[in-house]
């Protein structure tokens, strides 16, 4: 299950626990594993001594210099994703006792502040598992070219300058475009479900990271012109009206974007376009 | 007909410019990354991209004035006309990343706002927040999945680049393996674009991502590319120290007003000296016993020096002076007297950054900062045809805010869609972005990164379809070529995996052979060697230590022998590919007797341009499987080369030893 917690409790909570955590202590790390697509998952535990600063990343780092579990059993260094490490590429995201998030910044400190505290680590369930916390993202990139995620500039020559923008055009558009394809928004999501047959993918929930992008570019003055066929495809099977309005999306995004404003902008579109549609034939 | 095909390997803003402006000539291109490469390691950059503008240049700035600001921030040691090439290209470059998009901060009346930088006086800086990278490397993957959707772009992601595939002294494609099924195999192209990025990862911790390890560089290095000026690697003077990575904090912070300083006592004499109450709360030190040694040293750029500099000087202080504050290696960086909403706009980005990692909100609390390795000067050779402008003899450095002497026509400085432009020394194998040695000399300017990317994209991208469209390249497209050399690769790479495979649960259980070990010893080592100051002795011990860890992982012992998603595999399989880059960065600095930008030898601490202003280039030899320096002679035609002080003062007491770090004897 999904905990919500919302961000200023969650903060607050990992302010007190960084207090208390006490530096070299050994906490437990369980990780769910798993060898590849179609095997079965078993849960592995690892003992990890803390350094100050430690996250999730340097605990993995730690276990897979040397792969032994608690019970002395020699296994496979764990298989995760990641990339920047300061929580701007989306690469390392996974389910920390049981919330969706970046293990990046995720601290130790914050999460197991106690000797012997234990700390769980699993795949996203709404994406493939290639190999233990490894997850195959590519739906959510197929998404971004259904409702066609770009300017379309006239070509790369030299034409001048684009359009001028007021800076609070610029700072609701710099907002959306902050989004770094995690996936959180879609793992905490209970109308987006994991789907391996990719004939599926274009009549499947497309998420709100999608719908919000489809706003980003239907506010660009060049982006606008391809905002029909944005709409029409949201419109249509898998688009905004599968949203169950849970409003889960928006609590769990890393990057604080309001994803719900966009659902409830594209979802006004929509009806305006059905509208247009209907009228005109 | 056959089919002419691109390869470009790399995803992140070099990469993805290349394949926009290939795909859009006509030329279809197979993208290849061991990222999405919507996660490359372009997002890391934060501050922002440098062009001359409209302000600016009524202001007395021109694109001259960034390619001198550029050379000299460089310290003369990169070719100047490809330079001069990118510096006209500047304001062409954002006029299109504004169309595509890019969230630029922007003025009250919606023009593009900027910032100050460091290396110059004017604001010539765009930028959107705090991460600029992570915008424009968008805005260039949102191009590219156009392109991808109309089928012209075909992209590989999750793919790890091998090696390239060399027939007739030509580049006719890679081999590559795909990280989730293992399998190896080679794929034809009649072009080969190098857009892999830096090497931080040879230094164990430092700003880069995770998959910046050099190995894609390091591959081309062993199959003949020349590598130049490895020695030349900047340590950003401002990162968050911490466990996993040491997290860059921008030199906008800098540009944006922060101020370095640590709490210390004047003496009666004028010197500096330690302070009792270093390292408690910051707030509680009054002015006047907190030493602003950037601003005092240098009173004309202050904060905002070039990163060598400033990098230096926070290691003079910590280091040679102890005046770290609570007698670390860390010093403040100050944002807090400036207006926290101001702040949060336009920092925002970085400063969560730091609040996340740290605790602290550095716009009410002082960040503590330490430099760290950032990014690689050195790289790929590669070559240029000059462009138009070639004066009987070089000029003086330009006056700041004078008139510049020529205009900034495409093609004054590199010959515009020559197939030379940004080719290494192989035939078909381009090298663009980081992984080009060109543009920044003995080190970069803040800001300049984004744009090189983007510069050998948009530009020499055009070499490369050119390239591949000349007569002789288009009689023998590599689709027609017999499958032997191909296979000859993979052939090999199978080998090589099999040799790391057959080590599970046989081989000496060591810890010695643990590839995690001797990164981590690697690392340790290069840190320690070749950074901010270097010398005869020390660099002597790293060659020495790095020998021996090369002996070891002759004997490495993996942990697991997977047949699907084997990361440890691709890990060791990279450690052995930064030992070589490792070396080739420790002979170069060994070769290299003087100092000059990031490279500062104590046993050598003035430049030496009669005999080094020269760029050192490393070659491999296969059969003895070590690696060789030579020096090449630079092109210096346009600008003749002075000391560069930054108006240094001479400081009263603390920076005696500094001060004479950036002297030089033909001032």
């Amino acid at each position: 299950m999904i905990q919500t917690l919302t961000s200023t409790s969650s903060a607050a909570l990992a302010a007190s626990n960084r207090r208390i955590a006490k530096q070299g202590r050994t906490v437990q790390v369980s990780i769910k594993r798993c060898d590849g697509p179609n095997k079965p998952s078993r849960w592995e535990t690892f003992k990890v001594t803390t350094e100050r600063g430690m996250n999730v990343i340097s605990a993995l780092m730690q276990i897979a210099a040397n792969p032994t579990t608690i019970d002395g059993k020699q296994t496979t260094p764990p298989v995760w994703d990641s990339g920047c490490l300061e929580e701007v590429c989306g690469s390392c995201t996974m389910v920390i006792n049981g919330k969706v998030r970046q293990s990046c910044s995720c601290l130790l400190d914050d999460y197991v502040p106690n000797e012997g505290d234990t700390l769980t680590l699993e795949p996203m369930s709404k994406f493939p598992v290639i190999r233990d916390l490894w997850v195959d993202r590519e739906r959510l990139f197929h998404n971004l070219k259904r409702v066609k995620a770009w300017v379309p500039i006239d070509g790369t020559y030299s034409l001048g300058a684009g359009p001028r923008e007021t800076p609070a055009k610029q700072e609701t558009r710099y907002k959306l475009s902050e989004c770094m394809s995690c996936g959180c928004c879609l793992e905490a999501c209970p109308q987006f479900n994991v789907e391996e047959d990719k004939a599926q993918w274009d009549t499947s929930f497309i998420g709100a990271h999608a719908i919000s992008q489809a706003r980003l570019f239907n506010e660009h003055e060049t982006g606008k012109q391809l905002k029909d066929e944005r709409i029409d495809v949201l419109m249509g099977p898998g688009g905004v009206n599968d949203c169950g309005n849970a409003q889960n999306c928006v609590k769990v995004c890393p990057k604080h974007i309001p994803l719900t404003e966009s659902i409830a902008a594209i979802g006004r579109a929509v009806t305006i376009r059905s509208f247009v549609k209907f009228f005109k034939g | 007909m056959a089919k002419q095909r691109v390869i470009v390997v790399g995803g992140g803003l070099a990469g993805l410019s290349a394949c926009v402006r290939v795909a859009e000539a006509g030329v279809d291109v197979d993208l290849f990354s061991m990222v999405p490469v919507k996660r490359s390691h372009s997002v890391c950059a934060q501050g922002g991209i440098n062009a001359c503008n409209e302000v600016a240049r009524q202001q007395g700035y021109s694109e001259y004035e960034h390619f001198d600001e550029t050379i000299y921030g460089g310290d003369f040691l990169a070719d100047q006309h490809p330079v001069l090439e990118m510096a006209n290209w500047a304001p062409k470059i954002i006029d299109l990343l504004d169309r595509m998009g890019v969230p630029f901060n922007r003025t009250n009346e919606g023009y593009r706002d900027l910032r100050l930088f460091g290396g110059s006086l004017f604001k010539r800086t765009h930028f959107a927040g705090a991460t600029t990278g992570q915008q424009l490397l968008y805005a260039l993957d949102e191009q590219t999945r156009r392109y991808e959707a109309d089928g012209k772009v075909n992209k590989y992601e999750f793919w790890e680049f091998l090696g390239p595939v060399v027939s007739d002294g030509r580049c006719v494609g890679i081999v590559a393996q795909d990280m989730r099924t293992m399998q190896v195999r080679s794929f034809r192209a009649d072009a080969v674009v190098m857009a892999t990025g830096g090497c931080g990862l040879v230094y164990g911790k430092s700003t880069n991502s995770v998959v910046c390890t050099g190995a894609a560089a390091a591959r081309c290095f062993q199959a003949g590319a020349w590598y130049g000026n490895p020695e030349m690697i900047q340590v950003h003077p401002t990162a968050i120290p911490g466990a996993d990575k040491l997290r860059l904090m921008s030199e906008s912070a800098r540009g944006e007003g922060g101020r370095v300083w640590v709490p210390a006592i004047k003496g009666q004499d004028g010197r500096w000296g330690k302070h009792p109450r270093s390292g408690e709360d910051p707030k509680k030190i009054p002015e006047n016993e907190r030493y602003y040694f950037l601003e005092e040293r240098y009173p004309a750029y202050g904060n905002i020096v070039p990163r060598d500099i400033a990098t230096r000087e926070i290691f003079d202080i910590c280091v040679n002076e102890g005046m770290g504050v609570a007698n670390e290696n860390q010093v403040y960086l100050d944002l807090t007297h400036r207006d926290p909403e101001y702040l949060a706009r336009k920092l925002g980005g970085i400063l969560d950054i730091y609040e996340k990692f740290v605790g602290d909100d550095p716009k009410f609390t002082p960040m503590k900062i330490f430099p760290a390795v950032h990014y690689s000067m050195g790289g790929l050779w590669t070559q240029f045809s000059k462009g138009s402008y070639n004066p009987s003899e070089p000029r003086d450095k330009h006056k700041s805010g004078t008139r510049a002497p020529i205009g900034a026509e495409v093609g004054m400085g590199m010959e515009y869609g020559s197939p030379i432009n940004s080719s290494t020394n192989i035939p078909g194998l381009y090298a663009f972005g980081e992984v080009n040695f060109a543009y920044h000399g003995a080190n970069r300017l803040g800001a300049n990164a984004l744009l090189s990317c983007l510069f050998d994209g948009l530009c020499c991208g055009v070499s490369v379809v050119n390239y591949v469209r000349s007569a002789e390249v288009s009689k023998a497209p590599a689709e027609m070529l017999t499958s032997s050399a191909y296979d000859a690769v993979v052939e090999q790479e199978n080998a090589k995996i099999k040799r790391f495979t057959d080590t599970v649960g046989k081989a000496d259980a060591s810890p010695l052979f643990n590839p995690y070990q001797i990164h981590k010893e690697l690392g340790q080592e290069m840190t320690a060697a070749c950074t901010v100051v270097k010398s005869a002795a020390r660099l002597e011990q790293c060659r020495t230590k790095i020998a021996e860890l090369r002996d070891r992982f002759g004997k490495v012992r993996l942990g697991d022998a997977a047949t699907w998603t084997n990361q440890t595999l691709s890990y060791t399989r990279c450690v052995g590919d930064m030992l070589l880059i490792s070396e080739a960065i420790c002979l170069a600095s060994i070769e290299r007797k003087e100092s000059r930008g990031a490279h500062y030898r104590t046993d050598y601490p003035t430049r030496d341009d009669a005999n080094y202003m020269k760029s050192t280039v490393a070659k491999f030899s296969k059969p003895m499987q070590s690696t060789v320096i030579e020096l090449f002679e630079i092109d210096a035609s346009l600008i003749r080369p002075t000391a560069r002080t930054y108006g240094k003062t001479d400081p009263v007491g603390a920076g005696g030893a500094a001060s004479k770090k950036v002297a030089s004897p033909e001032v």
